[in-house]
């Protein structure tokens, strides 16, 4: 189904007007960290992925696992089938890894890390030292290319709870790394997985042990700071047998008026009866009002319920980035096992966002529920594409998909895009499609009864994602919250 | 009821508006003090429904000439929400149904607007709640409907209703209820009037927009006026509704062509 870019009535009271200066709003978390940083230079060759290698000092099955990756990716083309459009990519013209001078080496306890990192870390909401740090919340810092924090490891580590930078987990679990990594998302599953996977430089690990309850939620922050550098960042969360976590990322980088590509991969790996809830709050640069600058977003999320009755959950609020690419998927292998994507995209300007999840039934009555909402403001693009695939096993396996599109203005485009296969009759898919629009009579309503007009539209934004909030864990939910109304803020004219 | 000295609450001066550039309202002229209720009459297209939207400020209607004040403020320099907190009301024919926003919490919000206005302090949910649960009585309204969204599906007798509620709740000055009665049955008009009745008092006043006696047989206008073709043409008291109630809204039209005729400067028939 595709929604025509839906007309708001050009008002001789200047609403349209009104909701178009409403939906634009200055980026807060634009602001650039001055620190001496080490890059490598420019351009990407097998040197590159050796030299990246090298300077993490990392076992050779990783090496060997860049290079495959890398070889394979010069053989790939850059995909084009999303409803995107933008220049192409000079991958010889990004630098592929930075980072702060102090960090080189092994990484510093929290009182050797550069004041200046732990600044700007709190300016963005994230302090890390021990007084101030968040108390129900364990935080793995990435700044450009390396991981400068992780709180609370000693703490989680009395559970038996591994969460480290995926930098330490290669130094100090390596046989885990060699047992999980690539076995969600292959390093040539497709072109910007293969790119990480040559050459990521740091990201988060989590492991769960058997029958454990992670006890506080975790949570990585990814901060861009440099304007040439490209961040490749890897997650692996794995929750082993009846084990159960709550993770959340957040994201943000300085406004430049160049680009910046961010290709992270994501995989999840959830054993017998375990549970994974994942979480983003994506609100990367998102380029100016003319589309300059912003970031690219082309990320892949993958979760594998492996074992029976397994859960992996994604709940994404995508605000941010010029581009976004982003599919998080679920393998319900396990029987019984059950995949949920929760998802709210919110662009505006010229952004554009392709964006949505694949649900791969394999196991006999696996269960999966996707429930999308996009608002698309001011010139942008939003569109859902998702896949629902039950394989010949998956007897008694049932999906429900609802995706639900709001247009705010007369110049955004909504599209939905959901594709279906069955290769099991004895299966059940079920999709909801609407497409609306804030109306001016709704306006009018909650206006003529004291309610201002930018708390009107936050009013109808947040009425439009409340089932997708209401999956956010508590603290989150009012940051999306938050932020939807802040990206919602502007001059109302 | 009329009172001597009451306040002036709403003076509405040689009032212009278009839509689309159609002119609608063409040089109305009405004042209303506290304590008294008006009724409006007319024909579809007469302007009565503009009137009332032009009131609230809805931003399709462009004011072209005339002024209102609403106790001595320039009431059209205000902005919607605005006019809402300082005791303008406006009673939807057709209210839009909002989905996704709770009723309760749109009610808690538009409640808290008014009330900081008026200086006082802002309730929080419990204390809402017993409010909402009191003012629910006045339309006999099933609390259940707190809980939904905004007027979606609700039938169109729950949504009179609401609006009702919403008028008990906001405590207007004036409250501007355009086409109230239409689309209610007989039981469903007495339980919205009797809320209406309940809630005029000598402080605030009400103007019924309508087109039916039947309205008025349950509230009893002090003031009746005829509109037709962007004006008020005839004001009377109770007692002109009966009439046109009776002799229907054809001699009207007769009046309205006389004045054109006078307008035009030839004498009208009949006149010597």
């Amino acid at each position: 189904m595709t929604a025509p870019p839906n007309a708001l009535s050009e008002a001789p009271g200047g609403s349209a007007a009104s909701l178009g200066d409403l939906v634009s709003q200055p980026y807060r978390y634009g602001f650039v960290t001055d620190i001496e940083t080490e890059k490598i230079a420019k351009g990407l060759d097998e040197d590159v992925v050796r030299l990246i290698s090298a300077k993490k000092k990392e076992p050779a099955f990783l090496l060997d696992f860049r290079l495959r990756a890398f070889r394979h990716w010069q053989k790939l083309e850059e995909p084009d089938w999303a409803t995107l459009k933008y220049p192409k990519i000079d991958y010889q013209n990004i630098i592929y890894y930075a980072a702060p001078k102090q960090q080189q080496d092994k990484k510093a306890s929290l009182d050797e890390v550069d004041p200046k990192l732990l600044e700007t870390f709190e300016k963005l909401g994230i302090p890390l030292s021990e007084q101030k740090r968040l108390s129900n919340v364990a935080v793995d810092a990435v700044f450009d290319s390396v991981s400068i924090a992780t709180t609370y490891k000693e703490k989680l580590a009395e559970d038996g709870v591994i969460f480290c930078s995926f930098t330490e987990a290669v130094e100090e679990h390596p046989e885990l790394i060699e047992r999980y990594l690539g076995t969600v998302v292959p390093s040539n599953d497709n072109y910007f997985a293969a790119l990480n996977s040559a050459v990521f430089s740091d990201g988060s690990f989590v492991l769960i042990p058997k029958g454990v309850a992670c006890p506080m939620d975790l949570s990585t922050y990814f901060r861009i700071n440099s304007g040439d550098t490209g961040q490749f960042e890897r997650t692996l969360i794995v929750a082993e047998e009846g084990a159960s976590v709550s993770y959340l990322e957040g994201c943000t980088a300085p406004m430049f008026d160049t680009n910046q590509l961010h290709a992270a991969v994501v995989e999840l790996v959830a054993l017998d009866d375990a549970s994974i809830k994942y979480s983003t709050v994506q609100n990367w640069y998102a380029g100016d009002e003319n589309g300059k600058g912003g970031i690219y977003n082309f990320v892949t999320k993958r979760g594998q319920c492996r074992g029976e009755r397994s859960h992996i959950s994604w709940t994404q609020v995508e605000t941010g980035s010029a581009i976004t690419w982003k599919y998080p998927s679920c393998v319900l292998q396990g029987a019984d096992s059950v995949g949920e994507f929760y998802s709210v995209a919110l662009t505006n300007h010229r952004q554009q966002a392709d964006t949505g999840s694949k649900m791969i039934h394999v196991g006999p009555r696996t269960r999966s529920t996707i429930v999308s909402k996009g608002i698309s403001a001011g010139h942008s693009s939003n569109s859902y594409r998702g896949l629902v695939q039950m394989g010949p096993k998956a007897v008694g396996a049932r999906n429900f998909s609802q995706c639900d599109s709001m247009l705010i203005g007369d110049q955004a485009a909504a599209n939905t895009y959901p594709y279906i296969r069955s290769q099991q009759p004895d299966a059940a898919i079920e999709h909801e499609a609407s497409t609306c629009r804030i109306s001016e009579d709704q306006l009018f309503y909650l206006q003529s009864r004291g309610i201002g007009f930018e708390e009107a539209v936050s009013m109808m934004v947040s009425g439009f994602c409340r089932d997708v909030f209401n999956q956010l864990p508590m603290e989150f939910a009012a940051e999306a919250d938050k932020l939807l109304a802040l990206k919602l803020e502007g001059s109302v004219g | 009821m009329i009172l001597p000295d009451a306040e002036l609450l709403l003076q509405i001066v040689d009032l212009h508006a278009r839509v689309d550039d159609q002119p609608i309202l063409k040089g109305v002229n009405l004042e209303i003090r506290a304590g008294e209720i008006h009724a409006v009459m007319g024909r579809n297209g007469s302007g009565k429904s503009t009137l009332s939207k032009v009131l609230a400020g809805h931003p399709s209607y462009r004011v072209t000439g005339g002024s209102v004040l609403f106790r001595g403020e320039d009431l059209l320099a205000l902005p919607p929400e605005q006019r809402a907190r300082i005791g303008v009301f406006l009673g939807f024919q057709y209210p839009v149904e909002i989905p996704g926003v709770s009723n309760l919490e749109f009610l808690r919000v538009a409640t808290n607007a008014r009330r900081l206005e008026r200086g006082e302090e802002e309730l929080d949910t419990f204390s809402f709640e017993d409010l909402v649960h009191e003012r629910l009585q006045v339309v006999q309204m099933d609390p259940a409907f707190l809980a939904r969204s905004v007027n979606e599906g609700f039938s169109g007798g729950e949504k009179k209703r609401n609006e009702i509620l919403q008028m008990a709740l906001l405590e207007p000055l004036l409250a501007i209820l355009d086409e109230t009665d239409s689309g209610l049955d007989i039981d469903a008009l007495r339980i919205v009037a009797g809320g209406v009745n309940h809630l005029a008092t000598a402080a605030n006043a009400t103007l019924l927009i309508t087109h039916y006696q039947r309205l008025l047989d349950v509230i009893t206008p002090d003031f009746v006026h005829v509109m037709a073709a962007g004006r008020i043409l005839r004001t009377g008291g109770k007692e002109l509704a009966l009439e046109l109630e009776q002799r229907g809204y054809d001699w009207v039209d007769q009046e309205l062509a006389d004045q054109e005729l006078a307008n035009q400067g030839a004498p009208a028939l009949g006149v010597v």
